[in-house]
């Protein structure tokens, strides 16, 4: 049930946050993952900065998540949600104005966090260290954001609203609400503040945001990504948009009780463990479902996976989604994570998640959508797409095979004893023991950077032989 | 675990907004032709440029 353009109504999409988010994203990838190779090589080689506090590995750290969640994740949601919203609502965005404060606000977050984190400012809270001041300001822009998407959803032409959208609407709302919860804070100057929680109840509340971070940030807003942008690309449409639904109304009823598995052996009471963990494992199910729909969208066409690198990028992202989806709930369970709890093995599952799965499914869509933005069919140079492709993967492979080993010799050496109750390790060996795979993991890091530096090259070439035409919203086909 | 004061009503009413949402979709009709729909974003748009459909 479609209606035509009304006379007098706005014709062309309203494309420019679009533009300058997709372009912000590779901008901000790059500088995200420079800084995480500048701490996989501090882990390598600790005296590399020469103890200068600004470049301190505890400060780069946070700065480096903060970049590559918030700013290249962040500009990649914010541009891809922004271009599907309107393309399936066909309309151009609700009050474009308030989108261009959206994208200014953004960055401007992001400069403060580039700023104030390498000088030491900090709350302490893992993905939220953000000081009070620069967490009100997101807490501006993104309400912002939420009433250009659900404005434009409000004004839609088309009836049904595409599942994609509803994958992005739940990122958005549940990102407004984990960020206030977890961030109320007592500010005491400027540029300090105390968390409104103490204890035990601040670590429940940090992975509660914590998870659902990844829950709603890192997976749904990115399934919105893979459920429009992958259809679009393999010209064919999901493979069963039933599943889709079901998958979005399962994945959104199970996520929010996640989190405690985050603290196992920890002061949190053993049943609310015990609740996360089964949380955990029943996520698999949707997560899988999804995985399977999005790369059996292919089925009948699989000769597109040969020729196409931007369908490589989009599929391989969606096994490495089923990969961490998989190992996620298996390290939730207790035994499994007395294990891998504290080990680096928990830094390659993240990486598999935020390198192949989030990475890939961005990368992927960014190539379909540049070079669009700027009347092109095409990036400029498909095989410099191929080339990242490939070097990207082994960058992938090499950070996650090291860390899983790295992870589990660290778990075992931790916790293995003498006949009289002492331990067989002290801490520094395996330190020591970890060496190694923290020069294989920078390998495989510096590999991946280097992709991104290809994809940048490649988004240059593509605007500069391209131009920003307006595009014409198209008079629709009555349904 | 004072905490779970907050976050268990938290979680219980956005449950149950998130049924109502479904509900709303349910019943406007958002699921009455999901097959027609899945396919309906291929023959929507067919490029960003399309200087051949004009209002």
């Amino acid at each position: 049930m479609v209606e035509r353009t009304q006379p007098g109504a706005s014709v062309h999409y309203a494309d420019g946050p679009v533009r300058g988010f997709a372009l912000a994203a590779v901008v901000w990838g790059v500088v995200g993952m420079l800084v995480g190779v500048i701490i996989a090589a501090q882990l390598t080689f600790p005296d590399m900065t020469y103890g200068i506090p600004w470049l301190s590995y505890g400060r780069l750290r946070p700065l480096h998540t903060n970049a590559v969640i918030f700013a290249f994740g962040g500009c990649a949601l914010m541009a891809t949600s922004l271009h599907v919203v309107q393309r399936t609502c066909q309309v151009p965005l609700f009050a474009p104005k308030l989108a261009s404060f959206v994208f200014w606000g953004w960055q401007a977050v992001i400069v403060a966090a580039a700023v104030s984190l390498p000088l030491g400012y900090t709350q302490g809270k893992e993905y939220a260290e953000l000081e009070w001041p620069i967490d009100l300001l997101i807490a501006v822009v993104w309400v912002a954001y939420a009433i250009v998407f659900f404005g434009t959803i409000g004004v839609r032409k088309v009836r049904h609203i595409y599942v994609a959208n509803w994958f992005f609407g739940a990122f958005i709302i549940a990102v407004a609400l984990l960020h206030i919860v977890n961030s109320a804070a007592m500010p005491v100057s400027l540029t300090k503040s105390y968390s409104a929680y103490a204890g035990v109840q601040d670590a429940m509340v940090q992975w509660w945001y914590g998870h659902n971070a990844v829950g709603f940030f890192l997976t749904a807003g990115f399934l919105g990504m893979m459920y429009y942008y992958i259809p679009k690309q393999a010209e064919r449409p999901v493979y069963s948009y039933r599943l889709s639904i079901v998958h979005f109304w399962a994945l959104i009823f199970t996520y929010m009780w996640a989190g405690p598995h985050h603290l196992h052996y920890t002061a949190l009471p053993d049943w609310a463990q015990s609740v996360g963990m089964i949380f955990s494992l029943v996520l698999l199910a949707p997560s899988w479902g999804g995985m399977i729909n999005g790369v059996m969208t292919l089925s009948g066409a699989w000769h597109k996976l040969r020729d196409d690198p931007i369908l490589k990028f989009l599929i391989v992202a969606l096994s490495f989604y089923g990969m961490s989806t998989f190992e996620g709930p298996m390290m939730s369970i207790k035994t499994v994570n007395s294990l891998s709890h504290y080990t680096d093995w928990t830094i390659g599952h993240v990486h598999s998640g935020a390198l192949g799965w989030v990475g890939f499914i961005s990368m992927g869509s960014l190539y379909y959508l540049i070079p669009r933005m700027f009347g092109q069919t095409k990036m400029f140079s498909t095989r410099a797409i191929e080339l990242h492709f490939w070097i990207a993967t082994l960058g992938v492979v090499l950070y996650i095979a090291a860390m899983w080993i790295a992870g589990v010799m660290q778990g075992l050496m931790w916790r293995a004893l003498n006949a009289d109750g002492t331990l067989v390790y002290t801490f520094v060996e395996s330190v020591k023991a970890t060496w190694p795979f923290y020069f294989i993991r920078l390998c495989g890091g510096l590999l991946y950077l280097g992709g991104m530096g290809v994809m940048a090259w490649n988004v240059v070439m593509t605007v500069r032989s391209g131009q920003a035409k307006p595009a014409l919203i198209p008079r629709l086909a009555t349904a | 675990m004072d905490i779970l004061y907050l976050l268990i009503p938290l979680s219980t009413v956005l449950v149950l907004g998130i049924i109502g949402v479904f509900g709303w979709a349910l019943h406007g009709g958002q699921f009455d032709d999901l097959e027609q729909h899945g396919a309906q974003i291929l023959q929507a748009d067919a490029g960003s440029v399309d200087p051949c459909q004009g209002p």
